[in-house]
């Protein structure tokens, strides 16, 4: 064995040379990924089990095609603020993070109106069904990662105008971006797999419902 | 603003208690994990004795059913969750970044942070004793049992919460040691040369990032049942009777490797020393550790034997379950074979070392006798599972803590242990675990169901149950041995010095205990066994350079790991208060969770090193 004297800037070198903080949220996202995947298979498996409806007939798929794309957009939104903040160009940076952060909450606007609309016209709560319990559980799991990340976005936005976030960290900028892609990301597959799926030939399962209904008695 | 307050003003040098309160130097934070874990598992004796009492004869009157079932409840949650894990992150604290050459973990306020949340929510589960009703629906919690209608009092709550706030804190603990062991390493210091308790931290922590959110998951659901009247496990609406076996399941086997993997590592690094040898088969180790950690997400349905899953779902999880007891198996030969042919020294890590492996053989080979279904359909549910589980639980892991313990002590304290008291120590603690959990087996296929209060005179159990029940006490006189030894040797024990047992990893090459900034200059690693080549080449390790401890800047103290985790803990709490009353809930949930928000920002803004400490550093050089 050998001793060396690292200088004090080879102190921060990491083995890998992935900056620590960076190499943190890939993991997050990976045990994350982990979290969204139980309730996105409990959905599944409750798919047709509700005994009684409204089920996925509540969609409204052309609205949510369009908050989907708001969301999208964001994701360029973030691509482009990161880009600024890495050349340094401070306004473009601010700009596009304001958009980003704009873009998530018009798509948390989309799902508070989403969500308000089952309830007042179709009855649909948590509390109405399986399928109640598992849609809103999960998408709502999935608005509050969309809140989070816009607070996050603001508070880099505003600790910008403190000096606090410039070209030097715009590994912070980098992570929070990482955050807000999968987040994204995780939308699209419940766009896919939940409103898309769900939403293909429901008319028949909510004749097969009625039948479990009368099967019961209720 | 708040930094003028005197009391949140940062600590920089702080003494006697304070400095334990707000550190985030990982020995220490090793050190309170040990002491908290040693504690509760004082606790969790306890609660397994009074089972013991009210088992020891037919028709005893020692304890209600009612308690019985929280008893057993509470036993095995805090063994599990607030013993064998913590006690296994105490090890992962104190030794990953000295083997590793490093000087703390990657981020050393998240790790304060963990610990802080295992013991407040710990804590506010044990709390529900004071309500009246403990948790008594068994450490797995099977829903639609624990649904409100069937469990109604606030326990289930309780138990949710508690192990909710708990698993923030472990799911902290595995991204800082899984960032710590990739990233950190000292130069030369490669994956290959790694100590394997390191390998075994590791793959741990990636069983807890991939494993824990599932429980998370199965957990909140059962809350928003509970609480918010969803319908996830409600049969009268639909639900799948075995949604939440399933999800808890996915958790469940994973963390059993969570619990057995530490002892594993801690058994592979002790053999060699005690052996004179290197480890045979360094590679098929990890690789087996990583084989069992991989398989263990595909095994979860061996504990859903007998409720009817089908013939080919059934059989499918039997032969994964066979499959894994391969590596288990490889690595059980590896270490006969490190002893084979070395000159072994029974000192008391060696013997709880070996300890180790022979009931965790034992353990396993009843583990593969559940693997076979037909057997299993006769074995579910009676002690013969008991008996397997603490083979494997107590024979298992807590033989290998204890063994870590007696070797790690000397690093830790700077004082060796008692050789002679160990010894005496390993003899009670070895004859009263067979004693007690051996038995267990013949009362299993005799049919003793477990979860029992008590039995009938004539079932033909109570001669072994009492056996059974002494053995129970041996093992508590055998514990009473261990904490004296420690308290006595602490104070007491022979000066330790730098490697007193002559092996081979980093650790052990500084002064025992370690100062706080653990190497003074880095090292270059240039084997499996830096300390034994030294000796072997008779190189001289090269004169220490002149280092100024003041330019070595650690990561100041902080309060905000532990204001954050108390914020989490009282808004977790204010949901049982909201229940009971909304006002004083909402308000509660308000209060506390500024305080948690507050210390996340303060935490965010507040540098890992003082400015203070910073800057006087640079006036200095
Ligand atoms: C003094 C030592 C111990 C004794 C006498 C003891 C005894 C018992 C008894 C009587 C039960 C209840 C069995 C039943 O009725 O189903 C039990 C359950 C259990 N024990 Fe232990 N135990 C000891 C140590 C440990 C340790 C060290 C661990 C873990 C590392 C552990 C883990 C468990 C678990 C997981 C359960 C199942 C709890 C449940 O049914 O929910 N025990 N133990
Ligand atoms: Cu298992």
């Amino acid at each position: 064995m050998q001793y060396i004297v690292r200088s004090p800037e080879a102190e921060h070198a990491t083995s890998t040379g992935l900056n620590n903080r960076k190499l943190l949220m890939w993991a997050f996202l990976g045990s994350d990924a982990m979290f969204f995947g139980p309730l996105i298979a409990t959905h599944l498996i409750y798919r047709t089990e509700s005994i009684q409806g409204p089920i996925e007939n509540v969609f409204n798929i052309p609205v949510t095609t369009i908050s989907t794309f708001v969301l999208l957009m964001s994701s360029l939104a973030m691509v482009l603020a990161l880009a600024g903040i890495q050349q340094g160009k401070m306004g473009m940076f601010r700009f596009w993070t304001a958009m980003t952060a704009l873009l998530g909450m018009v798509f948390i606007g989309f799902q508070m109106f989403e969500f308000t609309e089952f309830a007042h016209k179709y009855g649909l709560t948590p509390r109405t069904n399986l399928f109640g319990s598992t849609f809103l559980t999960l998408t709502g799991f999935h608005g509050a990662h969309v809140t989070v990340g816009v607070i996050w976005l603001w508070s880099l936005l505003f600790a910008s105008f403190r000096g606090k976030v410039k070209q030097e960290n715009s590994l912070d900028v980098e992570i929070a971006g990482l955050y807000w892609h999968f987040v994204d990301i995780v939308w699209i597959v419940i766009f896919g797999v939940i409103y898309l799926v769900g939403a293909y030939g429901v008319e028949e399962r909510v004749l097969n419902g009625a039948h479990a209904l009368a099967g019961l008695g209720g | 603003m708040a930094t003028n307050i005197a009391i949140l003003r940062r600590p920089l040098d702080p003494t006697g208690a304070w400095a334990w309160i707000t550190t985030v130097d990982h020995k220490k934070i090793g050190v309170l994990y040990g002491l908290s874990a040693f504690a509760f598992f004082i606790l969790g004796g306890v609660e397994a004795l009074v089972m013991r009492l009210q088992l020891a004869q037919a028709d005893l009157n020692v304890v209600s059913a009612a308690t019985f079932n929280q008893m057993f409840t509470m036993h095995g949650t805090t063994m599990i969750f607030m013993v064998v894990m913590p006690a296994g992150a105490a090890f992962f604290n104190f030794l990953v970044p000295l083997q590793i050459g490093a000087r703390d973990v990657a981020f050393p306020r998240l790790n304060a942070l963990s610990y802080w949340l295992f013991l407040f929510g710990s804590i506010l589960m044990n709390f529900s004793f004071f309500t009246g009703s403990a948790p008594d629906m068994g450490w797995f919690a099977y829903a639609p049992l624990t649904g409100s209608t069937f469990s109604a009092s606030s326990s289930v709550d309780y138990w949710i919460l508690g192990l909710q706030v708990m698993g923030v804190g472990t799911l902290a603990a595995g991204f800082n040691f899984v960032i710590t062991i990739i990233n950190m390493r000292a130069p030369g210091m490669t994956l290959m040369r790694m100590p394997i308790f390191t390998w075994m931290t590791l793959i741990v922590s990636f069983l807890i990032i991939f494993a824990f959110p599932v429980i998370t998951v199965a957990i909140t659901l059962l809350l928003f049942d509970r609480m918010f009247g969803t319908n996830f496990y409600d049969i009268t609406a639909g639900a799948d009777p075995l949604l939440w076996q399933h999800l808890f399941w996915v958790f469940g086997h994973p963390e059993v490797y969570i619990l057995i993997l530490p002892s594993m590592g801690i058994v592979s690094d002790i053999l060699p020393t005690f052996s004179r040898k290197p480890l045979f088969g360094y590679v098929t180790i990890v690789l087996a550790g990583a084989v069992i950690a991989f398989l263990g997400f595909g095994v979860w349905a061996h504990h859903m034997f007998t409720v009817g899953m089908g013939r080919w779902a059934t059989s499918a999880f039997a032969v994964a379950t066979m499959a894994i007891a391969v590596p288990t198996g490889v690595k059980v030969f590896n270490w006969l074979a490190t002893m084979y042919g070395g000159s072994i020294q029974f000192k008391t890590p060696m013997l709880f070392a070996l300890g180790f492996i022979s009931l965790f053989m034992l353990g396993g080979l009843s583990g593969v006798m559940h693997a076979v279904v037909p057997v299993d359909l006769q074995h579910q549910d009676t002690y013969f599972v008991v008996a397997h589980f603490h083979y494997v639980l107590f024979g298992g892991s807590i033989f290998g803590l204890t063994a870590a313990t007696y070797y790690w002590f000397p690093k830790i304290t700077g004082r060796m242990m008692s050789e002679s008291i160990g010894k005496v120590h390993f003899a009670i603690m070895f004859v009263g675990f067979n004693l007690t959990f051996f038995p267990m087996h013949f009362l299993g296929v005799l049919g003793m169901p477990r979860r029992i209060y008590t039995y009938a005179p004539d079932m033909g159990w109570s001669g072994t149950n009492m056996a059974v029940t002494i053995g129970a006490f041996v093992i508590a006189a055998s514990i009473a041995v261990f904490l004296y030894n420690m308290v006595r040797s602490a104070r007491v024990g022979q000066p330790a010095g730098a490697n007193p047992w002559g092996a081979a990893t980093l650790e052990w090459s500084m002064e025992s205990p370690p100062h706080h900034y653990n190497f003074a200059v880095v090292p270059t690693v240039r084997s499996q066994h830096p300390l034994w080549d030294e000796e072997a080449n008779a190189v001289e390790p090269p004169p220490l350079p002149y280092v100024d401890e003041s330019s070595i800047h650690m990561p100041s103290p902080s309060y905000w790991p532990l204001l954050l985790a108390l914020g989490v803990t009282l808004v977790a709490g204010s949901l049982l208060v909201w229940q009971a009353h909304a006002i004083a809930g909402l308000t509660m949930g308000a209060a506390s969770g500024a305080l948690a928000l507050i210390s996340v920002y303060r935490w965010v803004f507040e540098p890992p090193v003082a400015a203070e400490v910073a800057e006087g550093a640079a006036a200095h050089h």
